[in-house]
């Protein structure tokens, strides 16, 4: 008798904390794929503009590429992005995951200004503007749509 | 040679993270954050033939960026890839079975939108 008294309370409080968990869990991961990609990017971009620049159908260009200090540390960050990507997208829609984790374009552009001293033009800031829009669309919408365990994944 | 290479991002691209989704909506969500759980889901992610697939899909795909940009400006190659976000959309909508409504639309759309512009 008591079950059936405490079940309909315990849900109550079940489902608030299990939906504050799923935006922790899913602000944190996201977080770490938009990290991994901006300093993967702007590693890649050192090294690659450090005369690691491959532009040949030759597997080999590629390979000696893969050696250098910046493209290596670049490509254990993009590894650690399609990881964290993954692990994202055990629970969050792809059409969630895109535009979201698209605010790493911004942080790249943040690190170019910082660190490159890049110049930021108005269409530049203008696409920063529209990016972080269309990301605040996105990120108030429920991250997963579909069953558990994706029945209807064909 | 760059519109093979853009076409070389852009379908490989989609196609790997359109099974990477499809794979991982499989596998079910990761709800656990020990070292056992992160061993099991990754013990499940060496055995989920979709992600085997999307993998080497999405290593094509960041080869040919790499060629890409070593080729051409960014100028022309982040706005020529920036399509695939609206291709994955239409693809998670239609073949992930996902609820993609208008705010998700508009968010895509505009995010493509901006990365063409800087780009520019």
């Amino acid at each position: 008798m008591h079950e059936h008294i405490e079940q309909p309370s315990r849900l109550l409080t079940e489902a608030p904390t299990r939906s504050y968990h799923l935006i922790i869990k899913t602000t944190i991961v996201a977080l770490i794929v938009m990290g991994t990609n901006a300093f993967g990017n702007y590693a890649l971009k050192l090294g690659l503009s450090d005369g690691a620049g491959v532009s040949s159908w030759s597997p080999m260009p590629y390979i000696r590429a893969l050696f250098h200090p910046w493209v290596i540390a670049g490509v254990l960050l993009m590894l650690g992005w399609f990881l964290s990507r993954l692990v994202l997208l055990s629970w969050a829609d792809l059409s969630y995951v895109l535009p979201v984790t698209a605010f790493s374009y911004v942080l790249s552009a943040a690190l170019g200004i910082a660190l490159l001293r890049e110049s930021v033009s108005n269409v530049h800031w203008a696409g920063i503007c529209l990016i972080t829009v269309g990301v605040a669309c996105t990120i108030f919408t429920r991250p997963g749509t579909t069953p558990p365990g994706g029945s209807e994944v064909p | 040679m760059k519109w093979v290479l853009v076409a070389l991002v852009v379908i490989p691209g989609t196609i790997g993270d359109v099974l990477n989704s499809a794979g991982m909506k499989r596998q079910g969500e990761l709800d656990e954050w020990s070292w056992r759980a992160l061993a099991r889901f990754g013990w499940g992610i060496l055995h989920n033939w979709y992600v085997l697939i999307g993998l080497p899909a999405m290593a094509l795909s960041f080869f040919a960026l790499m060629a890409l940009l070593s080729t051409t400006t960014l100028a022309f190659a982040v706005p020529a890839t920036a399509s695939s976000f609206i291709l994955e959309t239409a693809l998670a909508e239609y073949w992930l079975k996902e609820k993609v409504d208008w705010h998700r639309w508009a968010g895509s759309i505009l995010v493509a939108i901006g990365i063409v512009l800087l780009a520019l």
